[in-house]
């Protein structure tokens, strides 16, 4: 698998993402309780990550992810050549 | 229950005529136009390529990143008014039972913006690539509900919606909230961030803007015969009110009082104003008729004065149908002659400068009021602010719809 990845783009689009400071990304955080996500930032995280990676990454597939190193290792198995697929998550987790 | 006095007690602005209290009022006495070239877009294609738009403003002096980033412009707009209302009046919401303080702040049209954006996305990539933050950057009530958030004021908490008297009606609803004691103080006000490419090309469409791209600051020129339709403004104004017993225990100082409020309906077109003001002049005698106080105690109209051939004169008439004889004793002005139209936050404007008129002694001008419409016959103030003390006063607005609504807003200490 590609081992090619840079961290640092993910920190930075998450941290884009979250509000945060790219340097609080890091790989023991958990989305909720260090990041403060909730469930619409998730969604807009899926959206650019696929986006920006070529990856699909389904709702469900995040849900079981509590920390930035699950979502990391995630992107080292799938980082895709596939770029530009329409991704694969609903959005709309706002009700 | 039902008798509170409500006074005013902060004011906070994000304009085009600036964003803070004395920069916005400087810029009034001094009969500055915020009219300028429209840069949120390309208008190149538009009849119409002038705007009065926020300039300077910066979210992140008002609220942290996160929160710029999800809330639509007319949004960050509100916040950073609310900031300044709250800090102007010396009230921490937080600090309070949280029924004490609440929310009335109204758009006319929300986050337009926001909807276009997301339309484009939407035909360009498909439904799947729509942020799921375009709901609550798009509904009109959302102001309201972040500052609740942000400012941990859990009272009564929506927003009214009748177009360009958005904010008017807001203010008048907000007081009667006080009055009948279901909160202590409520935040109220008006946001609007409709300089936008759909909604611009729609008020083109209607012929009510002006279209002299040659002469911004000299475009609105409400009750001069030369008129040629409003401009459009955008921006947030929030005014603190809060029960006078409650703002007195804790020493706060009242700006105004607003002493009555009316609301009424033309019943007569979707945009053009009823020929005669019937439904503007009822709008007024209500308000009157709720401060106990009477016609020739009125020393200051606030005009709603677009700048359209029809609304002004329509208007004129209706203060004529009020005040009778003394309709050319008090002094009325424009001050959209300026701050061009803000829409959904014209009514909070206009209370805002009127309550600064009253607590300073002077009367903002009508600018470009050089060659006045024979139809248009009263005192506008024409060019000139005009220092004088006035103890009554009235704000006008009126909305797309035949919406009408009026404050009645007397001086703190002429009570």
């Amino acid at each position: 698998m590609s081992t090619d990845l840079d961290f640092r783009q993910l920190q930075e689009l998450a941290a884009e993402i979250l509000g945060t400071d790219p340097e609080k990304v890091q790989l023991d955080v958990s989305f909720a309780r260090d990041l403060a996500a909730d469930s619409l930032d998730l969604v807009e995280l899926i959206m650019a990550i696929e986006e920006t990676y070529g990856v699909k990454l389904p709702e469900e597939e995040l849900a079981r992810m509590h920390q930035i190193k699950d979502l990391w290792a995630y992107l080292q198995a799938h980082e895709a050549s596939a770029s530009g697929e329409p991704p694969a998550a609903s959005a709309s987790a706002a009700s | 229950m039902g008798s509170e006095r409500v006074v005013v007690t902060g004011l906070g602005f994000v304009t085009p005529m600036g964003n803070d209290i004395e920069t916005v009022w400087s810029n009034l006495v001094a009969g500055r136009s915020g009219v300028g070239p429209l840069t949120r877009f390309d208008a190149s294609a538009y009849p119409t390529r002038i705007a009065a738009e926020v300039r300077d403003f910066t979210a992140e002096e008002y609220m942290d990143r996160k929160t710029a980033r999800h809330a639509s412009r007319y949004c960050r707009y509100a916040l950073a008014a609310t900031r300044q209302a709250l800090d102007h009046a010396a009230l921490d919401p937080s600090g309070l039972d949280p029924d004490a303080v609440g929310v009335l702040l109204s758009s006319a049209v929300g986050g337009m913006e926001e909807i276009e954006r997301g339309q484009t996305t939407l035909l360009a990539r498909g439904p799947r690539w729509i942020s799921p933050f375009t709901t609550p950057m798009m509904i009109a009530d959302m102001a309201a509900g972040m500052i609740a958030i942000h400012f941990r004021a859990g009272g009564p908490n929506f927003a009214v919606v009748s177009a360009c008297a958005s904010s008017a009606h807001g203010i008048g609803e907000a007081a009667e909230i006080i009055r009948r004691g279901q909160a202590a103080a409520m935040i109220a006000g008006g946001a609007e961030a409709a300089i936008t490419p759909l909604t611009m090309a729609a008020f083109c469409q209607i012929q009510a803007v002006s279209q002299r791209n040659d002469d911004p600051t000299g475009a609105c020129q409400p009750f001069n015969l030369g008129r040629d339709g409003f401009v459009m403004g955008e921006g947030a104004v929030v005014l603190i009110l809060e029960a006078a017993e409650h703002a007195a225990m804790r020493g706060a100082r009242a700006l105004a009082e607003i002493v009555g409020y009316g609301a009424t309906a033309d019943m007569h077109h979707f945009t053009a104003p009823e020929p005669e003001g019937r439904g503007a002049a009822r709008s007024m005698q209500q308000a009157l008729a709720r401060s106990g106080l009477a016609p020739s105690d009125v020393g200051y109209i606030n005009a709603h004065g677009t700048s359209t051939k029809l609304g002004d004169i329509a208007e004129t008439k209706a203060i004529r149908t009020v005040f009778g004889a003394h309709a050319g004793r008090l002094a009325v002005s424009s001050t959209k002659s300026m701050s061009g139209h803000m829409l959904g936050a014209a009514g909070a404007f206009e209370a805002a400068a009127t309550v600064l008129a009253l607590d300073r002694g002077v009367l903002p001008p009508t600018i470009n009021l050089d060659d006045r419409d024979p139809e248009c016959d009263l005192d506008y103030v024409p060019n000139q602010a005009r220092p004088v003390r006035v103890d009554l006063a009235l704000s006008n607005s009126f909305g797309f719809g035949g919406h009408n609504a009026c404050l009645a807003i007397r001086r703190a200490d002429a009570a």
